[in-house]
């Protein structure tokens, strides 16, 4: 590959077709946003805490016109901005885009992606997207403020709240790309996984990351034209005048059914993911094979087959009719079930293991522990006459924060630490990582486990100012004790940044196997090189062989020939350069 | 683009290159007419002054009481009920909330923008004043007085339209930087609440206050032509033609059904 | 976790007991899993030179630990299909009931009661002020409820009551208090700027005193 060399800089770090670049593009995009989303809930939970008091220096920067206090108008917007930029902006791109571009080709031995000018594409049809939304902060009306569900009819009818104006209409615009890019990505992932891997690399021998990806692409293939459609008529009776979702000609609960549609299968799209990395993770620092590789791989299919069917226990209180309501629900406590035999699994993958608590596996084993939280709180909602309770309010607030902080955002955590010395070259610091997953995980619980409480009170969730009720006024000291704990949360994460910006430049080399993990991209140099394998590898076992006895050591790669290993049965291997099928 | 609140300051992580911030502190205003002339500031060129009444003739629809029992600090401050201002009659048989400006016979030059802001005020769940004039560009107060949640919902056609709400005690600074007669303004949380701004972008412009008169003065010598508007009543015009120093008095009339 | 506000409605009793049954169930999974986690960590713990139990699993378990939850969880479907049939299917009859049109639109609740006809949508009906809506305890009252411009949610957390007000869409819901108290009524699905204060005033009063101020609300109009 001669011409790798005369690549210019601007084909090789800007428009690059490497995943590995895409996947790096990604991650830091990813890490913008969540940034940005971060600042978003600050602002939020000060309300919550001291509602309409002056916000010392950025109330005078931010509403200097109006009082230096958060006015009523954008409380709705930081709601909605909070939930949309951490959902479609950080947590999708960061596990799909950034680790499902890096690690695909490199897990199941391929020099790139199948289509590497399309997955180009997918990141950058993702910046327009990028620079819309954050347009929206910018016009006079705010950004959307219909919450990140946008429920017709307040995000259609432009008075009803300043952010249906212009905001909504950007918000519409930046979803849509964000869906073209997620249904060319997953396309993308689909054909790689199927067509791309090495010799000896069966379905069944792929590491869970991998399959939790395929399965991801899968529900993101099937599930998001859906949302695509959805925002298309909205796009149109926003501009156009037609009265898709208009109350009286059309279907005001349409749009919800829609959107969940798309919207629940996409909570499976952003925790799956990070099940199968948590899998990888706590397999590796255990030494010991995964637990039940193929329920979990089972498991795995069975969440995203049954989350297309439990979209209405969304809208149980909506109007939608009540016979339904009960179908929903027993689909939906059935998909708790799936959830729990992997959680079983991975405590019986800990059985008897030689756990190294190292900051990846810290991080993997808080998202076992509060994603259990996260979905035995689930069951309470799922029970539809307590959902009638429970629905719309901090409870339902708190679970999806124990689902996709504690689970998938601890995932994040996890994943990055793990693959950082892959992708960079070097270590990040175990120790600085530990100090922040404890205060990380001390203070998540300390802001979400109070949110079940608020839920028990009844406090609904997106109210500016609680305490209007009296019903609420006694809650205010716990709501303050949730907001010191954010605040605390907050500045924690410096201590990931700055650990994770010092090591990129400073941290120890890490060489090819710091972790001493089976997988194949293991095998390759810290940062691999374009097109990543000289000779693609042949693979002679699962990911999972870890403390066999037929080794002395307690890891064995995927493809490390041992005397009397049963060579491959001849598959169709990729003959061609994955950049010629393009 | 003074006003906008700049909500992109949210996205400064990402924002590499930062322009200047606008905004900032506005001092409120000394003082606000709770009624009459919005006071023309400016630097009039002449000393001439057209003046006068609006009459009413003919009966006035019945005012119509507001009921207020949803926001009890409100209803308090009325114990003898409150009505809709559609249409005030005075005492003297005048009418009241009629917005005059001269519309044509001004020469071509720019007005100086007021430094002074004007006020409105929300209190009692209503706007004082019901009709508000001011000089485009010129800084309105917009005050909270009831500590209640309003929100200042103007439904401007040719000036941008802001929805700010307020939810405690305080001020917020606004302008509409075009000309505009007139702008309504509501309030989405008390559905009785309405109220007028008319935009002009010169100081000659007054409103009938509790006896119906008015005054626009510093005017140069000219013909000029007045227009008089009223919410329910619609507008009139008449022309005017003034000799320098002088004072010409006249007189609009509306007629009731 | 002090569970769920007292209930003062017939329908609070069920919801109740059926959180418990939910919280123990899953407090009994929490601690299992959480506890067996703990203990496995420090159980395991990293020891130079061991090396970890090579097994990839084991049929009996993965069917035991498949089969007990998921019966459980099927169980707890069907245990409460009766709860949610007798909160939102099975309305009593409106000849027993007290049938009430409740209107919701920014910022306000808008309560009509029917007037000496019992019957709502005729001349005689009762406009409540807005955001004041009284109850009477000890028999059925049907809401029906109704949006005049975004979607709005009847929510009022002692009675469990919780409805979304759909506009172009009437919805119901029905409820039966069997305490008497002033409680309040939030709205709980985002609707605007002043979404956070749509905030109703519930008064649960007996039969006598709930005629006696409809009487005097007529009055007064």
């Amino acid at each position: 590959m001669t011409e790798t060399a005369e690549l210019s800089f601007v084909r090789r770090y800007v428009f690059s077709t490497d995943h590995k670049v895409i996947g790096k593009q990604f991650l830091f995009t990813a890490m913008g946003f969540f940034t940005l989303g971060g600042i978003l809930a600050l602002l939020m939970r000060t309300q919550l805490a001291w509602p309409w008091q002056e916000i010392p220096v950025i109330g005078k920067l931010l509403f200097g016109s109006g009082g230096n206090i958060l006015p009523p108008e954008t409380y709705p917007a930081l709601v909605t901005m909070h939930g949309t930029i951490m959902i479609f902006f950080f947590i999708i791109p960061i596990l799909s885009g950034a680790l499902g571009n890096f690690l695909i080709p490199l897990m199941i031995g391929a020099k790139d992606m199948a289509f590497p000018r399309l997955n180009l594409f997918s990141y950058w049809v993702m910046v327009p997207a990028f620079i819309v939304m954050l347009a929206s902060f910018f016009v006079a009306t705010g950004p959307a403020a219909a919450g990140w569900t946008s429920y017709v009819p307040l995000s259609i009818l432009k008075d009803a709240i300043p952010g249906s104006e212009m905001g909504q209409t950007l918000w519409v615009l930046s979803m849509m790309l964000v869906g073209t890019s997620s249904i060319l990505g997953a396309i993308n992932y689909i054909t790689t996984i199927v067509m791309l891997r090495a010799p000896g690399m069966d379905m069944f021998r792929l590491p869970m990351t991998i399959w939790a990806l395929f399965v991801t692409a899968i529900l993101a293939t099937f599930a998001t034209p859906v949302l695509t459609a959805a925002l298309i008529l909205m796009f149109l009776d926003r501009t156009i005048g037609t009265l898709f979702f208009a109350a009286g000609e059309g279907q005001v609960i349409l749009w919800q059914h829609l959107f969940w549609f798309y919207s629940h299968p996409a909570v499976y799209i952003m925790i799956l993911p990070a099940m199968g990395v948590a899998s990888d993770i706590i397999s590796t620092f255990s030494r010991k094979p995964l637990f039940g590789y193929k329920p979990m791989v089972y498991s795995i299919m069975a969440i995203a087959a049954l989350g297309f069917t439990v979209w209405g226990h969304h809208m149980f209180v909506s109007g939608m009719n009540p016979l339904l309501g009960l179908t929903f629900m027993t689909s939906t406590m059935l998909i708790a079930l799936p959830s729990a035999i992997k959680t079983f699994n991975w405590l019986g993958t800990l059985w008897g293991g030689n756990l190294q608590l190292r900051a990846p596996m810290l991080n993997a084993l808080a998202f076992v522990s509060t994603f259990v939280i996260g979905g035995l709180s689930g069951i309470f909602s799922a029970a539809t006459p307590v959902d009638i309770f429970l629905h719309d309010t901090y409870w339902i607030v708190g679970h999806i924060h124990y689902v996709l902080f504690g689970g998938s955002l601890f995932g994040v955590f996890a994943g990055v630490q793990y693959w950082f010395p892959k992708m960079f070259g070097r270590m990040m610091s175990d120790g600085w990582g530990r100090i922040h997953f404890i205060l990380t995980f001390v203070t998540f619980n300390l802001i979400f486990l109070p949110m079940f409480v608020l839920g028990g009170y009844g406090m609904p969730r997106r109210i500016a100012d609680p305490y209007v009720y009296e019903m609420f006024t006694n809650l205010q000291g716990l709501n303050q004790f949730m907001t010191y704990a954010l605040y605390v949360l907050a500045l924690s994460q410096f201590i990931l940044a700055g650990n994770f910006f010092y090591s990129l430049f400073r941290g120890k080399v890490a060489g090819k196997n710091p972790w001493k993990a089976n997988t194949l991209e293991w095998t390759l140099d810290s940062p691999p090189p374009h097109e990543n394998f000289e000779h693609i590898p042949t693979v002679y076992r699962g990911p999972y062989e870890y403390s066999s006895p037929l080794v002395s050591a307690d890891w064995l790669a995927q493809d490390q020939y041992l005397d009397g290993t049963k060579p491959p049965e001849v598959m169709p291997a990729p003959a061609v350069s994955p950049a010629a099928g393009d | 683009m003074k006003s906008a609140r700049p909500y992109w300051l949210l996205a400064l992580p990402l924002v590499v290159v930062l322009a200047a911030c606008g905004g900032g502190g506005e001092e409120p205003p000394a003082a606000g007419g709770e009624e009459g002339p919005g006071s023309p500031g400016g630097q009039p060129t002449g000393g001439s002054t057209v003046s006068g009444v609006v009459n009413f003739t003919g009966t006035a629809p019945d005012p119509e009481p507001i009921l207020m029992d949803a926001e009890p600090i409100c209803q308090e401050q009325f114990p003898d009920g409150v009505f809709t201002e559609t249409v005030v009659i005075n005492d003297n048989g005048t009418l009241q909330n009629v917005f005059l400006s001269v519309t044509e016979g001004l020469p071509d030059q720019v007005w100086e923008v007021p430094s002074d802001a004007v006020l409105l005020d929300q209190k009692g769940c209503r706007y004082f004043p019901h009709v508000l004039g001011v000089q485009a560009d010129q800084d309105i107060v917009i005050r909270n007085s009831d500590g209640i949640l309003h929100n200042i919902h103007p439904m401007p056609t040719l000036n941008r339209p802001f929805n700010i709400g307020q939810p405690v005690e305080m001020d917020t600074t606004r302008q509409f930087p075009t000309p505009e007669i007139m702008i309504p303004v509501e309030c989405d949380v008390h559905d009785w609440m309405m109220g007028y701004v008319g935009v002009v972008d010169h100081p000659f412009f007054a409103v009938t206050g509790s006896d119906g008169s008015f005054e626009i003065s510093g005017l140069p010598a000219g013909d000029y032509v007045i227009e008089a508007w009223h919410e329910l009543y619609g507008t009139q015009t008449l022309s005017v033609s003034i000799p320098e120093g002088g004072t010409e008095q006249i007189e609009f009339t509306y007629e009731g059904a | 976790m002090g569970g769920l506000v007292p209930g003062l409605s017939t329908i609070a009793g069920p919801i109740d007991q059926l959180f418990m049954v939910v919280l123990i169930l899953t407090g009994i999974a929490f601690f299992l899993v959480e506890g067996i986690l703990i203990y496995f960590l420090v159980r395991y713990r990293y020891r130079e030179g061991r090396k970890a139990k090579f097994v990839h699993g084991n049929r009996r378990v993965e069917i035991l630990w498949t089969v007990i939850p998921g019966l459980m969880l099927f169980g707890l479907a069907v245990f409460q299909y009766d709860t949610w049939t007798k909160a939102k299917i099975d309305f009593p009859s409106e000849a027993v009931s007290e049938v009430i049109a409740v209107s919701a639109n920014q910022f306000e609740w808008k309560a009509t009661y029917a007037g000496e006809d019992g019957k709502l949508g005729t001349e005689d009906d009762i406009q409540a002020p807005i955001n004041v809506l009284h109850f009477p305890v000890g028999r059925p009252i049907i809401v029906e409820l109704q949006s005049t411009d975004v979607l709005h949610s009847f929510f009022i957390p002692v009675l469990r009551v919780k409805q979304d007000a759909v506009p172009g869409r009437p919805s119901r819901v029905w409820f039966q208090a069997i305490a008497e108290g002033e409680y309040e009524l939030a709205c709980a699905e985002l609707c605007g700027l002043g979404h956070y204060r749509m905030r109703g005033f519930v008064t649960l009063e007996s039969q006598e005193k709930f005629e006696a101020w409809l009487e005097e609300v007529a009055a007064r109009r």
